[in-house]
């Protein structure tokens, strides 16, 4: 076996044996599902409960337009006078009151109603009660200005504008979105994998210095062999803590649908009529065939181009970052030391992601968006937001995936480079915390 | 070819401060060799370069008779001054990594390691972790670490810090074993009086600078100054020492067991004793004669001493 891989089978295996990695990699996905489990819980909880409220309504108007649905159910008191009703919904426990007096006209009646609770009522409350209100009164202003009731039911539809692009293909709304939202999730995951696993080389770097191994090793090997070393070994340990958590997490997922009854093809349906159908056949109007438009596109999303640039930039980026962390770990005697210096390297990565949802959200091909994506320390995560949309035509022009690819290897070469330096003499450094100064000082031993 | 390790004007520098000062040496094959100096003087610099662990600014190393390169690392066994173990590791787990980082082939490395680790009585640390073990019983480990790919020259850098007198013995033992089983040995100290029953040359190094090196025979041989002590059993002799003191430089005497024995040190113009003895001859039973040979560490002082006067 080469002394690389030597390393990287020990850096490997010291990773995967840890306690605290094999209990966070179980324990992690229970404590994820776990989550969704209660949030769902809680949810349906909260949705069983149906508010009750009274209504006393003593004015002609607004007659059967309270009607009962899922989460308000409205019982007519009539007859009573308000103290009564008041008191008969304290004694039941109903969760209101509506009083609506008479009045001379509808106005008078709705602005002298009130609406009486226990306790200062929930917003989703008062907004049904406001619409029943606000669509009585625009209706009966309109029949005032002499349109009758048959022309308002006309006239009352929402509308919704049908797009498409110059060459006749149907565009979905909230699909750039959705597509920055995949992107972005690939680029969180390597900003997330970065920080954690740049963070655990940085420890096992700073271990080495500690336990005074460091070197006995480097009397063996070449110093820059254990950086690589180190970065390969502790990426892959992170790399099989994703499959696992993927695997397990799926598992779990399929456990908990079991368990609570989810009925799985109904979430599916959208993707498994897919592939069958054409996504320029349809002017489709019916709710159904737009959730189908929608699953077609993200059908359509070019997967495996997506997961294969996710992976060069991933790599790329990865061994950037974590080469810098070995530098820093190599430079300090102490954990408590290293604040300073990884606070330039996390500032870019918060920039990207920051940046990457707000730019490239309202516009994945504006000039921040393309500047990000091609700054090499923010374009692995920049990019791959805008990449979704495709390459190419309509997405992102090829001559700045190139352009980004290039400047992040010749990033990767100049920063490895350099970190491999300041490492090489780092780590037989000890006492006195380093500056940047002596830092700078370093590269040139 | 009968070194095993030649320096040539090697000098290395870190930013303004000079490290090492065109420092030749040469260590021959099959010898004990220790590099002496006081803290700071460049001793662990010349290590690391013969290591590879750092590159020399100016000169050149030669290994065997060629020069220095990565291969070499196989073939030198380096125990540094600043050493230690991963500490989560087991025992055994990182002795057959560390070997294995020497070129070992695993198979190798664990047989060589079980007779090592028997021949030192820890056979049953195989399955402990390094944090279980005190700083000594580390130590073993770090050694056999050290002598287990057989290299041609080994490197000590204060091989007995840590160790209690009686592991330090072992280890001794097993070093001047090395060397009879043809071991080239390069033993870096700062503790002067453990280098005279081990090395057979020596190099002083002080701030940077190699100032004196050479078998350590002829370096006392060159620095002793004919100081003889002498114990006489005394036969009734009146006046002898009056006599002697009239003919030689006494520098020290005193009588004792109520003035059956004499002693003294004499300082002799040369190293011709015939004067002395036939002036003793006769007069008691010679108990002691020994030449006062200057210490290691007499002789660094001096050298050093030597060397501000001409500055």
């Amino acid at each position: 076996m080469s002394k690389l891989a030597l390393i990287i089978k020990r850096e490997y295996l010291a990773k995967v044996r840890n306690k605290s990695f094999v209990i966070m990699t179980f324990l992690s996905p229970v404590l994820m599902v776990g989550m969704i489990v209660l949030i769902a819980y809680l949810t349906k909880i909260n949705d069983n409960d149906i508010k009750t409220i009274g209504v006393l309504n003593e004015s002609p108007y607004f007659t059967n337009k309270f009607e009962s649905n899922g989460s308000i159910s409205y019982i007519d008191f009539r007859g009573v006078g308000l103290e009564s009703a008041k008191d008969s919904i304290v004694n039941i426990g109903f969760y209101g009151l509506l009083y609506i007096p008479d009045a001379a006209d509808m106005e008078a009646a709705a602005s002298a109603s009130y609406f009486y609770t226990q306790d200062a009522p929930g917003s989703s409350i008062i907004d049904a009660l406001e619409t029943v209100f606000t669509k009585q009164l625009r209706q009966q202003r309109l029949q005032d200005l002499g349109v009758s009731v048959a022309d308002f039911d006309r006239v009352d539809h929402n509308f919704d504008i049908n797009t498409a692009t110059f060459a006749g293909q149907q565009n979905l709304k909230g699909l750039n979105e959705i597509k920055a939202i995949i992107g972005g999730a690939f680029g969180y995951l390597i900003m997330m994998f970065i920080i954690i696993y740049g963070g655990f080389v940085m420890r096992s770097v700073i271990e080495e210095k500690t336990s005074r191994i460091i070197e006995v090793i480097i009397s063996s090997v070449k110093p820059f062999q254990l950086m690589l070393g180190k970065i390969i070994g502790t990426s892959l340990a992170g790399i099989t803590q994703f499959a696992i958590w993927i695997f397990s997490a799926t598992i779990l997922l399929g456990v908990v649908i079991a368990v609570f009854g989810i009925d799985p093809s109904a979430l599916n349906s959208g993707a498994e009529n897919a592939p069958g159908f054409s996504g320029a056949a349809a002017y489709a109007s019916t709710a159904d065939s737009t959730m189908q438009l929608y699953a077609n596109e993200l059908f359509k999303i070019p997967w495996a181009m997506l997961i294969g640039f996710f992976m060069v930039y991933f790599i790329l980026g990865y061994f950037i970052y974590s080469s810098i962390y070995a530098a820093i770990g190599a430079a300090v005697d102490n954990e408590t030391d290293t604040q300073q210096f990884i606070f330039p390297i996390i500032l870019p990565l918060m920039l990207a992601i920051y940046v990457g949802f707000f730019s490239v959200f309202n516009n994945p091909h504006g000039p921040i968006a393309v500047g990000f994506s091609l700054f090499p320390l923010t374009s692995p995560i920049v990019m791959l937001m805008r990449l979704p949309g495709g390459i190419g035509e309509g997405g992102v022009p090829i001559w700045q995936v190139i352009t980004s690819i290039g400047l992040l290897i010749g990033t990767f070469i100049g920063i490895v480079w350099l970190a491999a330096k300041i490492y090489r003499v780092g780590i037989l450094m000890y006492g006195k915390k380093p500056t940047y100064k002596e830092l700078f000082k370093w590269l040139r031993y | 070819m009968d070194n095993i390790l030649v320096a040539r004007g090697v000098s290395k520098q870190f930013g303004k401060h000079i490290a090492l000062n065109k420092v030749s040496l040469e260590i021959p094959k099959n010898s004990i060799y220790g590099l002496l100096g006081p803290n700071g003087a460049g001793k662990t610099t010349l290590i690391r370069i013969i290591n590879q662990i750092t590159y020399p600014d100016q000169g050149s190393v030669f290994f065997d008779g060629k020069p220095l390169e990565d291969k070499h690392v196989a073939m030198i066994g380096y125990l540094p001054e600043e050493r230690g173990l991963y500490k989560s590791m087991k025992v055994g787990e990182q002795a057959l990594y560390l070997a294995q980082l020497k070129g070992l082939s695993k198979t190798e490395a664990k047989a060589r390691l079980k007779y090592w680790f028997d021949r030192l009585d820890i056979g049953d640390w195989w399955h402990k972790k390094v944090q279980e073990l005190s700083k000594g019983m580390a130590q073993k480990i770090q050694f056999i670490v050290t002598v287990l790919h057989q290299p041609k020259l080994l490197i000590f850098d204060e091989p007995f810090s840590g160790f209690d007198p009686i592991n330090a013995n072992i280890i001794k033992d097993e070093i001047l074993q090395l060397r009879d089983n043809g071991t080239s040995i390069i033993f870096s100290t700062h503790r002067m009086e453990s280098v005279e029953e081990l090395c057979d040359y020596i190099a002083l190094i002080h701030r940077s600078e190699k100032i004196l090196d050479g078998k350590l025979t002829d370096i006392k041989q060159a620095y002793k100054n004919n100081i003889f002590k002498v114990g006489l059993g005394l036969k009734n002799v009146n006046g002898l020492l009056e006599d002697l003191q009239d003919n030689f430089q006494i520098l020290d005497s005193e009588y004792i067991e109520d003035g059956q024995q004499l002693n003294f040190t004499v300082q002799l113009p040369s190293s011709d004793t015939g004067g002395l003895l036939a002036k003793l001859s006769g007069k008691g039973n010679l108990n002691n004669f020994t030449e006062t040979i200057p210490s290691t560490n007499d002789i660094f002082i001096q050298t050093i001493q030597n060397k501000n006067l001409h500055e």
